[in-house]
């Protein structure tokens, strides 16, 4: 039976409504409101894992955002979430959460050897230990630290759950909901300015919900739930909760992750688990608040060990006691808040103030209360393993450096207080400099450098009076500068007790001949003494010895630890903090799903998918597609049990025989207009424009600058000043750019204009020695004879009432035509040549059969023109005028590109007849040369030839003209296969190009 | 992410654009004879400035328009866009 720690009443959680859930296997109950930290706590479970690098035990260090310890991982919705914090899981029906960072179990973990170990693990540790010997750390080392590290295990399997992105934009976004962020929110609000608040919890209000105030004749819970429900009424103002702003980037864009399901059971059909929201804001206020910084003592990792801010909330909001005998240990006045709320709750505390006697109003009422307070005491250590049973405490020299009357002391817990460290991640990372302030021991931020205001507790101001002022005030000031309007707020009275000076001490001294662990960083184990071995072995940029003993690395980044730090380096350096700095404070403020960060975009959603309005004909005829670009292609159409190989070799075959039709719908289609707009073709193609005539078609290739080719196809003069580029499916937005660029910027004075038709225009390829036949009865009015239509030739035509534009181009190398009609007409064209195609034995072709045509046909396409090869290497040097000028034109005289052995695109038939050879091979002469073996070049591509019936590839090797007819090997190491191959030219089937022109 | 001023369209947010480098650099003159070094530099070369720099972008998902964006490479700060047949 687990002892109860819930008190009987108080807290804001819904004690009408009992939740059980699971830890470890084992079942608990808690309540509706509950985080499971708070939960645990009730049922008296401190011992939640175990540490990164020692497997120490851990516990409960905080009760938010700034949690070092209390990682788990989650089980919900049939999904596993690594990397949560029991202090921000709220707590719902059969919740299911497990430790991290043990093995086997939480109680006997095999990790915690290294604990004894530590001589082995000092600061540095991965860069020292694992040096030596070599090979040990693919073996051994490596294996291990995976096993033992990291907070949890990601899913192999899909993430099942949605993530939905939002943008948004506001006049003012105001990150925290605390006072700061209440007060500047309504005033803005008043101002009609359009505001986003963002809360990271469940609850609004910040400190407000936890502090002993009043403001006008509420409580400070009260003030704050009124002004939230004020808000969530007013149409300009958006508020919500479960909400981490958590990165501030360029232009005042932030990004902020709202947990929109996972306080819940389940995700529900239709509602995201996370969405992620992009907020541009015209100004940003960041009311982040504070996070209380830990004191530093022997052992004071132990479970039990925590934050007294974090001891007063399982208090007041969740009515749960850390612990029956307290320790509070702290060297300013808000630890006394947690001794009175205890005492208040009939716990008896024991005060160690590492200050003298003060007289502060919060002290005075403390003693009133006869709590026990000892001045100038600290804890010198925990003691006990899973959970504090003790603590030996001294008391310390006025000097802070000697401990006398050392006794122990029975608690089972300590809370400490070592002053607050306001929150500047966000402002740090919008650019503000940031500026150490010497009375509160903190940066606080500094200039802004984009609209960023911080205010109240997170600026380094403590008192609620002035946080409430200065924010209303500037929620006003802000928000004026945008509406134009002044509605005044009054500003609230408020009562509050007025705090004294906190102590600077923080660290306590070792005592003689002892040498606890004294933590600083409680996620990454890094204690005082890996510091001082840091600077001992001379790393001094803090950067530097950040990333050394790993200091404020954590998923924590630190939040609890890089003051501390700070301090530690400064007083072993002898400077003052500003002079170390700090480190950057880069995103995510805390740890962010990579499902949220992906959104909807995830497998097909990732691209959109483009498909040609013949694309359901394909789907009825049993096509299967393949991705191109953002399209999907027929690859081949599957008649019974063929496979790809046998179903694109049929397809190819009937091109050849008979006819086949392709749907080109994909290939980029550019419109280009203007008196200038041959002469614009003739600075762009390799090759002369001007004299193209009206109803003529012509093949182009253009250059990058760099001589390089970008792409091919073929543009069609329509009429005097009009014509119709195609380009390669996969070049067409750029192609288009490219044009854009040269028309805007280099040559504005040519009066031409061009526009994307691609979606326009619906093709289809009617290819074979029969497609003259289809053409014919497609068009029975229109002379499409060789002389009517020759090759290379345009017409318009009538396709039973659908107006078409008809091409004599060829892809394939056999006679062909390209019909396009617009493309709300594709499937009706598709149909009607299927229909009238049939006597003449028509089949549909895909992408591989489209493939194997232009390859043994010794066509160039993207595998050639791959980005590295100029117009000599593709055989295409007769396409380059000599007389123009042209884009890349004078690259292509460049040295490299005009040497004689030059690499060329070539015919690869290996000697079996038999093997074909694999996209990628490399050509060698000698297949048992020493490696690394010289070689002359690659296979770019391969198709099973149907003219010869043998395997065929085309292959861009050194001095390839020279090379034909020389028995050479392809190798394929990834295949482990080396094929003795000759090599022939590139055009392999008709070379003399007489099929297109018949 | 940048905030962009399409002269032509107004504020967009950066994924709207896309990049097009150094807006200084002038390709030579069609037909007109040039050194190697100096049709290199052309192609090739391209300062890296620390500060304000004046680059292209393209305006590929609005109005598809080049324009010129003054910007400091440290700060992203942006001082002026012009419209790609405006001088500074
Ligand atoms: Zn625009």
């Amino acid at each position: 039976m687990t002892e109860n720690f819930r008190l009987n009443k108080g807290g804001l959680i819904n004690r009408n409504k009992k939740i059980s859930f699971k830890f470890n296997g084992k079942k608990y109950f808690g309540y509706e409101g509950d985080t499971l930290a708070s939960a645990l706590i009730a049922n008296g479970v401190h011992l939640i894992g175990r540490s990164f690098k020692y497997h120490r035990p851990r516990g409960f260090f905080g009760a938010g955002v700034d949690e070092p310890y209390a990682i788990v991982q989650m089980n919900r919705n049939h999904e596993v979430d690594p990397n949560v914090r029991a202090t921000e899981q709220e707590l719902f029906e059969g919740l299911e959460a497990k430790s991290v960072n043990c093995w086997p179990n939480v109680d006997f973990d095999i990790g915690a050897i290294n604990n004894f170990l530590n001589k082995f693990f000092p600061a540095g540790f991965y860069y020292k230990t694992f040096m030596w010997p070599k090979s040990f750390w693919y073996k051994v080392y490596e294996p291990i630290i995976r096993k033992a590290a990291g907070f949890g295990a990601a899913s192999i399997k899909h993430d099942k759950e949605r993530y939905e992105h939002k943008y948004e934009y506001c006049d003012l976004l105001i990150a925290g909901s605390g006072p700061s962020g209440l007060a500047s929110a309504y005033a803005a609000a008043q101002n009609g300015a359009k505001v986003i608040l963002a809360e990271d919890k469940s609850r609004f209000g910040g400190s407000l919900l936890t502090s002993d105030v009043t403001i006008g004749n509420q409580t400070g819970k009260e003030w704050a739930e009124k002004i939230i429900s004020e808000l969530k009424s007013m149409p300009n103002v958006i508020v919500k909760n479960r909400s981490q702003v958590f990165g501030y980037y360029d232009h005042n864009m932030l990004v902020m992750s709202e947990r929109v399901s996972d306080h819940l059971p389940k995700t529900d059909k239709y509602i995201p688990k996370q969405r992620l929201w992009y907020i541009r804001a015209k100004e940003v206020v960041i009311s982040s608040g504070s996070i209380e910084r830990p004191l530093v003592f022997g052992n004071n990792d132990t479970p039990g060990v925590m934050l007294s801010s974090a001891a007063k909330e399982y208090l007041k909001i969740y009515g749960v006691l850390v612990g029956k005998k307290p320790i509070v240990f702290t060297n300013n006045d808000s630890g006394y808040e947690t001794a009175i709320e205890f005492k208040k709750n009939g716990i008896d505390p024991i005060v160690l103030d590492t200050r003298q006697d003060t007289n502060s109003e919060i002290t005075k009422e403390a003693k009133e209360l006869k709590i026990n307070i000892k001045f100038s005491y600290v804890v010198v250590t925990a003691k006990g393993y899973k959970k504090v049973s003790s603590a030996d405490i001294a008391k310390i020299s006025e000097d802070k450096k000697n401990l006398t009357s050392i006794e122990n002391i029975k608690c089972d817990c300590i809370c400490v207080s070592g002053f607050w460290t306001p929150t500047i991640h966000l402002a740090s990372q919008s650019g503000n400099k940031t500026k150490f302030n010497q009375e509160i021991d903190a940066f606080v931020p500094s200039q802004s450098k984009q609209k960023e205001t911080t205010l109240g507790s997170a600026n380094g101001v403590f008192t609620l009076e002035e946080t409430l002022k200065t924010s209303f005030e500037k929620g006003s000031e802000l928000s004026k500068k945008i509406t134009n309007k002044d509605n005044t707020v009054t500003i609230p009275t408020v009562t509050e007790k007025k705090s004294s000076n906190h102590d600077k001490f923080w660290c306590v001294p070792l005592p003689e001949g002892k040498d606890y662990k004294r933590f600083l960083d409680f996620q990454n184990d890094v204690a005082v003494s890996d510091i001082h071995l840091a600077l001992r072995e001379g790393y001094r940029s803090i950067e530097h010895v950040k990333r050394y003993t790993t200091l404020g690395m954590a998923t924590d980044q630190g939040k609890t630890s890089n003051l501390n730090g700070l301090q530690l380096v400064s007083d072993v350096e002898n400077k003052l903090v500003p002079q170390v700095g700090h480190t950057t404070f880069r995103p995510p403020y805390t740890p962010v799903s990579i499902g949220a960060i992906v959104g909807r975009e995830v497998g097909k959603h990732s691209k959109p998918t483009r498909k040609s309005p013949m694309h359901y004909w394909h789907e009825k005829n049993n096509a299967v597609f393949v991705d191109a670009g953002v399209w999907l292609r027929p690859r081949y159409y599957k008649q019974g049990n063929e496979n790809l190989f046998e179903a694109s070799k049929r397809e190819a075959k009937n091109v050849r025989k008979n006819v086949g039709v392709c749907d080109v719908t994909t290939l980029g289609k550019i419109d280009i207009k203007g008196p200038d707009s041959a002469e614009f073709l003739n600075r762009v193609y390799t090759n002369a424009w001007l004299k193209l005539p009206v109803g003529k078609a012509r093949y182009g290739v253009m250059l990058r600058e760099d001589g390089i080719v970008m792409d091919d196809g073929t543009t069609t003069r329509i009429s005097e000043n009009h014509y119709h580029m195609t380009t390669t499916t996969a070049q067409a937005a750029n192609v288009l750019s490219h044009l854009e660029y040269y028309l805007q910027l280099v040559w504005p004075e040519l009066n031409v204009n061009v526009v994307s038709s691609t979606e326009q225009w619906a093709g289809a390829a009617i290819a074979g020695p029969r497609s003259r036949d289809v053409l014919q009865k497609l068009f029975p009015d229109l002379d499409v004879s060789n002389q009517g239509l020759p090759f290379m030739g345009y017409m318009e035509g009538n396709l039973f009432g659908v107006n078409a534009k008809i091409f004599r181009i060829s892809f394939s190398g056999e006679l062909a035509y390209e019909v396009n009609v617009e493309s709300d007409n594709g499937n009706f064209m598709w149909e009607k040549i299927m229909e009238i195609g049939k006597e003449f034995n028509i089949q549909p072709y895909g992408t591989e059969a489209l493939s194997t045509l232009r390859i043994e046909m010794g066509h160039v396409a993207g595998s050639e023109l791959d980005g590295r090869t100029i117009p000599y290497d593709n055989s295409l040097e007769g396409l380059v005028s000599k007389k123009k000028d042209f884009i890349g034109k004078r690259s292509l005289s460049k040295k490299a590109y005009i040497e004689s052995d030059r690499q060329k695109v070539v015919g690869v038939v290996p000697l079996d007849k038999k093997t074909s050879i694999p996209e990628g091979s490399y050509i060698v002469k000698d297949a048992k040369a020493k490696l690394p073996n010289p070689k002359l070049g690659h296979v770019s591509a391969s198709c099973w030839s149907v003219e010869y019936d043998n395997p065929f590839s085309l292959a861009i090797i050194k001095d390839g003209k020279n090379m034909i007819g020389q028995k050479l090997f392809a190798l394929s190491p990834l295949k482990n296969k080396t094929i003795p191959v000759e090599i022939v030219s590139s055009h392999y089937v008709d070379p003399k190009g007489e099929r297109v022109r018949s | 992410m940048l905030y962009i001023k399409c002269p032509h369209c107004g504020l967009r947010s950066q994924n709207e654009f896309s990049y097009g480098g150094d807006a200084t650099i002038k390709r030579p003159e069609l037909n007109k004879e040039i050194s190697d070094q100096d049709w290199d530099n052309f192609v090739y070369l391209r300062k890296s400035p620390r500060g304000k720099h004046l680059e292209l972008w393209q305006h590929i998902s609005g109005c598809r328009q080049w324009i010129k964006v003054e910007r400091d490479t440290l700060t992203h700060e942006i001082f002026r866009t012009f419209k790609a047949n405006e001088g500074i």
